[in-house]
């Protein structure tokens, strides 16, 4: 059985998974399909489940119910070192007794290669690496730290690559940096990449497809251009980027466009955006797809009158405005700075308002303020 | 803008400061110099008499000889009874390591019904009088019909080892990260294999240290021994007896050079600690 496991090849397919401990479900009725050779991240707050579902691919836990399956190969029960998987770990666990270049030959050597040498020096040469051979990891910076648990990874050319929030650990600027480098890599070396983080714009930089992952289900998976433009769901509406959330009821029907009465005015949206069993919806519209505009000025599109500017920060590129509306919510709207400095002032009488075919709509009886009041940066998942 | 201020500018400290300021942050050596004076009196005595021309009794200074040294086996017995002291040491040694290890891993890596218990228990030897634990044990060997003697001697003192051992490894073991042993199975390391190459190597000092700590334990242990070697003399045991007609220098020479050996593992431990860093 080992055999067969450490040669599978294919997609990853996970059906059905559930794992319990206790009373609590981590992971919930799962299934997902992992394309070979795609770069795939789970992205959620901490919590969701995505860790423990990383650590059922790799072998550390056993589902309690469900089957995972590389290409035709059942893994679900076999061990770690049975499986052709390979994991980059939250905080590396680089063998601190042994040097780097026995750390990447670590896994050589268990499966009996014998061109260790020449393994280890292509791909510490791949991580642009190859002085640091001999140290100890405790003598590296945490990137290099992190370069080498990937390269100790690559080398064994696994079907599968695991990354657990592999980029926690690091600063912002060198973040940025190895997250271009690893899809550099990723592309490189042709292997399949799941990726779990809870940094959305991780997540939207790296993948190809992103599973947003909540309470041990998956709410939607998608390209990240999908996720953001068209989010299913308020949890992934607002733990990807921002949206302004905006109760309203569907009252007609144009063509393939609806329309929706918002506390009196109406606007439209395209059919095929809305995620509504009802007539009860939220419209959402990310807050860059709002345009300003004084009240006599004429515009196009969908239109909310009656605002009142709140609130204005310059932030560079752009500015954010708060723009409290008649009905007493306050809406967010980035306009770019393309015409230098900032138009409107607090306190103007303004309309909103955007192109109809960048509006969704949610259900109803959603709570719009899942997955908003998640902090990634007090999140701190074991 | 400003260039350098003039030095009569300078604003100087007074002396009173100057000398308080000197104080405080000496004040750590000063502390230190008494501390290991107190230390290392007794040792520089047990030294100092090992080149006594002492005769007979040791307790008064004769004049300085090297005659100890060149013949540490001298006095009658002192040798037979160090080389007791050393193989019942080893032998204890090398049993409760064995022992403690595993015990240590036990308690520290997996849970099971009973491990607070067993934790709480592994400390008990640790807390119970010497005396009572050396009176309790010769009883308990003669119900089964065993003699005192050297294995009844070794068999106690791996008893009182363990304990010392457990919580020496145990120790180590906390502080080993469990996604180092993982990384290794997930790295197609089989759960021998990951033993072996990971966890042993890091917890190794652990280990070693435990292992001296056993033999120093077992090496001066006078109590349990006196109640449960019989007629086999062991170094403390020799000392003891010794005592009432007047220590032999030899003891002081084979004591010295003990003293001196242990020194020499710990810089050697030092040494090879400093340049696995490196």
């Amino acid at each position: 059985m080992s055999f067969d496991a450490s040669s599978a090849r294919g997609d990853l397919i996970l059906t059905r998974i559930t794992k319990e401990y206790g009373d609590f479900k981590a992971v919930d009725d799962l299934s997902l399909t992992i394309p070979k050779g795609s770069f795939f991240a789970l992205l959620g707050p901490s919590g969701c489940g995505k860790t423990t579902t990383l650590r059922m691919i790799a072998g550390l836990e056993e589902p309690t119910v469900g089957s995972i399956h590389l290409g035709q190969t059942d893994i679900t029960t076999t061990k770690p070192y049975q499986r052709p998987i390979n994991t980059v770990f939250q905080n590396y666990a680089l063998f601190p007794h042994l040097t780097i270049f026995e750390n990447i030959a670590f896994g050589l050597r268990r499966r009996g290669i014998k061109d260790v040498d020449a393994e280890v020096n292509k791909v510490l040469n791949l991580v642009e690496l190859p002085h640091l051979a001999g140290r100890k990891p405790t003598q590296l910076s945490g990137g290099q730290q992190q370069r080498i648990a990937l390269a100790r990874a690559i080398v064994n050319r696994p079907a599968l690559l695991l990354l657990d929030e592999p980029l926690g650990a690091l600063d912002l600027k060198l973040r940025r940096q190895m997250q271009i480098e690893l899809k550099w890599i990723q592309k490189e070396v042709g292997l399949t990449f799941v990726h779990v983080t809870h940094d959305q714009e991780e997540a939207m930089t790296m993948a190809d497809t992103i599973a947003v992952m909540n309470e041990g289900k998956i709410e939607q998976m998608g390209s990240p251009a999908d996720l953001y433009d068209d989010p299913e769901t308020a949890f992934v509406a607002n733990f990807l980027g921002q949206s302004n959330l905006i109760k309203g009821t569907i009252s007609g029907n144009d063509g393939d466009s609806l329309i929706a009465d918002v506390f009196g005015q109406k606007i439209s949206l395209p059919k095929n955006r809305s995620h509504a069993v009802d007539n009860s919806i939220y419209v959402g519209i990310r807050p860059e797809k709002f345009r300003i505009s004084l009240l006599n000025t004429p515009v196009n599109g969908n239109v909310l009158s009656g605002g009142r500017i709140e609130d204005v920060s310059y932030i560079g590129v752009s500015t954010q405005y708060q723009v409290e509306m008649p009905w007493g919510q306050e809406l967010i709207v980035f306009e770019q700075n393309d015409d230098g400095v900032a138009p409107f002032n607090k306190g103007d009488a303004v309309n909103i308002s955007w192109a109809p075919v960048f509006t969704f709509a949610l259900r109803g009886d959603e709570d719009v303020t899942a997955g908003s009041e998640v902090n990634p940066e007090d999140l701190d998942e074991e | 803008m400003s260039k350098k201020i003039a030095d009569a500018t300078i604003p100087t400290i007074p002396l009173a400061a100057r000398f308080q300021r000197w104080f405080g942050r000496n004040l750590i050596r000063v502390y230190m110099v008494f501390a290991f004076t107190y230390l290392f009196i007794p040792v520089a005595y047990t030294f100092a008499f090992s080149f006594n021309d002492s005769g007979k009794s040791n307790l008064i200074w004769k004049g300085f000889t090297l005659d100890n040294w060149k013949n540490p086996c001298g006095a009658p017995e002192v040798c037979n009874a160090l080389a007791n002291s050393i193989k019942i040491g080893l032998l204890a040694t090398i049993f409760s390591t064995i022992l403690g290890t595993m015990i240590a891993f036990a308690i520290g890596r997996h849970k099971f019904k009973g491990r607070s218990t067993s934790n709480l228990l592994i400390f008990l030897p640790m807390a119970t009088p010497e005396i009572v634990l050396g009176a309790s044990l010769l009883s308990l060997f003669l119900v089964f019909k065993i003699n005192p003697g050297f294995w009844p001697t070794v068999i106690a003192h791996v008893m009182f080892c363990i304990s010392f051992v457990v919580v020496t490894v145990k120790a180590r073991i906390a502080s080993l990260d469990p996604r180092l042993e993982q990384a290794a199975m997930d790295l197609y390391a089989n759960e021998f294999q990951t033993f072996r190459r990971v966890t042993l190597p890091l917890v190794a000092p652990g280990i070693a240290g435990a292992a001296l700590l056993a033999f120093s334990l077992s090496f001066d242990d006078f109590i349990i021994t006196n109640f449960n070697s019989g007629t086999v003399i062991t170094f403390p045991k020799f000392v003891y007896t010794a005592a009432a007609r007047g220590i032999p220098a030899q003891a002081n020479v084979i004591g010295s050079g003990m003293f001196f050996l242990a020194l020499a593992i710990v810089i050697a431990g030092q040494f090879v600690n400093r340049r696995k860093a490196r």
